[in-house]
């Protein structure tokens, strides 16, 4: 989609520049000119929320790297010297903090976008992997960064996901040792965890000019999943998207300073305030809440190596969903059945995040009667959740009618009366 | 709306979030309890906070540690001994008092020796064990934990520590084995406490004239040891309702360049 460059240089200099290194003309090509599908609704200002969320998690952690402490005897210390002496130092911990439950808020709103309007599709493929690799990187920093502060949920917490690996038969030992840095999780975990959470939002940010990179060759998918056809389809990114996008980032800031300023703890754990002991092992070890329903994933499952298995599979099954979908219709907002299963989809995903915050054999509130406890839910659900990829959506796609698509963006727009209506004409 | 039907959306993921994160545990809730500090405008009772920190000193620093404060923390912008002719809390003639009373070991000297002397406002509070081995020793086997960040490493907060306080003299039901050395306490996980039952009625006098009963001096220590955990709040919150409204002009503006700039385009 991306057509001839527009950009023309002025000034001696930008011509100078323009010849040698055209980065403005790149930039101007890539976020001025980029034609953008005029119908892109709220759901598409996610991607310029989490660019913004990818900064504010590099500037306000490298300044807290400036008073952190990597050292079991000292971390814990260092993060209450940080809330308590370094001048604002509560208000950048805040702000990481809350930073990462609302990145991550800010990513399930635009995956499920793109599993809704069928964002996967080609010639999307390798635009989505992308972004199932800026995921993974994702969760690795969360985890990684969890560990830092020292705390009760941070030590066993680490302690639960490496031990993790070690169900692996044969090279699960070795590779928790090596990982470890010793026998059990301590000083040198620490410091090597430090280590990668600093490198990892780095390699994230690679990965999202890569994903860009990728989105600006198709270009934006959109509601209707139907593609460009003419330029009276799209609008030039700026100043329509920078203006949309710049309102939804302004509002999504007042739900993140929200969070920073009047409830700071609430997306965290008590336990974290209470330092690492490795002889006390807290009542219920439980991860932040955006990992939670992989957690309910993991206990589903009686075995630890399926178990484990099984959680990385669920995330694992997104790499091939492109081709596990087989319906020719991008959009479910035209897949009568597929917009049904969607949603299902959504309430199981919560519903595993809530079997995973409570103990297994806590019986359900409602469904205690029936005798279902939340290990049973979790079980019910996990067998949805990769339904909905394994077998619904390459199913539905032989056995679903859509419904009548308009011929072009720009009929949708019309209301789909008219082809011959005049052409809403770009303010310029 | 859609876009307030979107928001409405992160909102509620936001909150199911919030609720996943309450955990199990066989204890009874905290009596509810109204502090000064709730809400987006609260604010630390001042007296309360003073009177807490004298019932710290008398009552819980024989056991329990406050290893995160200074004692200079005491007189900083938010603290209980605040006063605003002294910016910097070193100076503050009430918090160098408070300091003077502590002997602290400092040193090694030129002669290689550690010695004592009277405490300073950049000293931290000093701790009654010299290590936990020894405090443990000194408590059958439980270790008093630390009080700096207590309200907030608790999973009820504030009102759980008052509760807890006032949460001894019930009968404990049958299925609790009650050891020696251990207190029935129904707010406390489990429903047994190695802490004996501290406050009864006058136990303390008070130099305001508050009467201390032990429902006072249960709310007193809640607020102080609640500051302690989260020193910064009262600026936190001021701070924020300026965040606020700056971003909610902000979003007004931006909103209006938006219909603005959209206005002639059917999207």
């Amino acid at each position: 989609m991306s057509g001839p460059s527009t950009y023309e240089p002025k000034t001696g200099f930008t011509k100078w520049l323009d010849a040698r290194l055209p980065i403005v003309r790149l930039g101007w090509d890539s976020f001025v000119d980029f034609p953008t599908p005029r119908n892109l609704n709220y759901w598409y200002t996610f991607g310029g929320i989490l660019s913004v969320c990818l900064m504010i998690q590099i500037i306000t952690g490298i300044v807290l790297a400036m008073h952190y402490v990597p050292h079991i005897d000292h971390a814990f210390a260092s993060v209450q010297r940080i809330d308590r002496d370094v001048n604002f130092g509560w208000l950048i911990r805040s702000i990481h903090a809350v930073g990462a439950s609302m990145f991550f808020l800010a990513v399930y709103m635009h995956i499920f976008r793109g599993l809704y309007y069928g964002s996967y599709k080609a010639p999307r493929e390798l635009l989505w992997i992308l972004g199932v690799v800026i995921y993974l990187l994702m969760m690795a920093a969360a985890f990684l960064g969890y560990v830092l502060p020292w705390g009760q949920m941070s030590y066993w917490g680490a302690m639960v996901i490496t031990n993790l690996l070690g169900a692996f038969p044969i090279i699960g030992g070795p590779i928790t040792e090596w990982l470890w840095g010793g026998f059990s999780v301590g000083n040198a975990t620490l410091n090597r965890f430090f280590s990668l959470h600093y490198l990892i939002p780095f390699l994230i940010a690679g990965v999202v000019a890569l994903h860009i990179w990728a989105l600006h060759v198709p270009g934006n998918n959109n509601p209707t999943g139907i593609e460009v056809k003419s330029n009276r389809d799209t609008l030039p990114f700026h100043p329509y998207y920078t203006s949309k996008d710049g309102f939804a980032i302004a509002l999504f800031m007042v739900i993140f300073a929200f969070f920073v300023f009047y409830w700071p703890d609430a997306l965290g754990h008590s336990d974290n305030f209470i330092p690492a002991d490795p002889l006390v092992t807290p009542a219920l070890i439980v991860p932040e809440w955006y990992l939670l329903p992989f957690y309910a994933i993991l206990r589903a499952v009686p075995d630890k190596l399926g178990g484990v298995l099984l959680m990385f599979g669920s995330i694992g099954i997104l790499f091939v969903l492109p081709w596990l979908d087989t319906s020719k219709v991008r959009s479910m907002r035209y897949r009568p059945l597929a917009r049904w299963f969607f949603g299902f989809f959504v309430i199981a995903c919560l519903g595993l995040g809530w079997a995973g915050a409570e103990l297994p054999d806590t019986p359900v509130p409602g469904l205690g009667a029936l005798g279902v406890d939340f290990l049973l839910l979790g079980r019910v659900l996990t067998v949805y959740y990769f339904a909905y990829f394994i077998v619904i959506l390459p199913l539905l796609g032989f056995v679903e009618k859509p419904s009548e698509r308009p011929a072009s963006i720009e009929a949708s727009v019309l209301g789909g009366s008219s082809k011959s209506a005049p052409a809403a004409a770009p303010a310029e | 709306m859609r876009l307030i039907r979107t928001l409405f959306i992160a909102a509620a993921g936001a909150l199911a979030a919030v609720g996943f994160a309450s955990a199990a545990g066989e204890y009874r809730k905290p009596e509810p309890f109204t502090f000064s500090f709730d809400g987006p405008f609260g604010t630390f009772d001042r007296g309360a906070m003073q009177r807490g920190f004298y019932v710290y000193q008398q009552v819980c620093a024989a056991c329990h540690s406050l290893e995160h404060l200074a004692i200079r923390h005491l007189g900083q912008r938010g603290g209980p001994f605040h006063d605003p002719a002294y910016p910097n809390p070193n100076d503050n003639p009430v918090v160098r008092a408070i300091a003077a009373e502590y002997i602290v070991e400092d040193g090694p000297d030129e002669f290689g020796e550690m010695f004592e002397r009277p405490g300073r406002p950049s000293d931290r509070f000093p701790s009654p064990y010299a290590n936990e081995q020894q405090g443990r020793a000194a408590n059958n086997g439980a270790y008093p934990p630390d009080l700096s960040i207590i309200t907030r490493a608790r999973h009820y907060g504030a009102p759980y520590l008052r509760s807890l306080m006032l949460g001894y003299g019930e009968e404990a039901p049958d299925y609790i084995d009650l050891r020696p050395g251990l207190y029935y306490n129904p707010y406390f996980p489990g429903g047994l406490i190695a802490m004996p039952p501290q406050f009864e009625d006058g136990l303390l006098e008070y130099a305001d004239g508050t009467e201390a009963t032990a429902e006072q001096m249960a709310y007193d220590l809640t607020v102080f040891l609640h500051w302690a955990s989260d020193p910064h709040m009262e600026q936190r919150k001021q701070l924020g309702l300026m965040v606020m409204l700056y971003l909610l002009i902000l979003c007004g503006l931006l909103y209006a360049t938006y219909r603005q700039i959209w206005r002639k385009v059917e999207h």
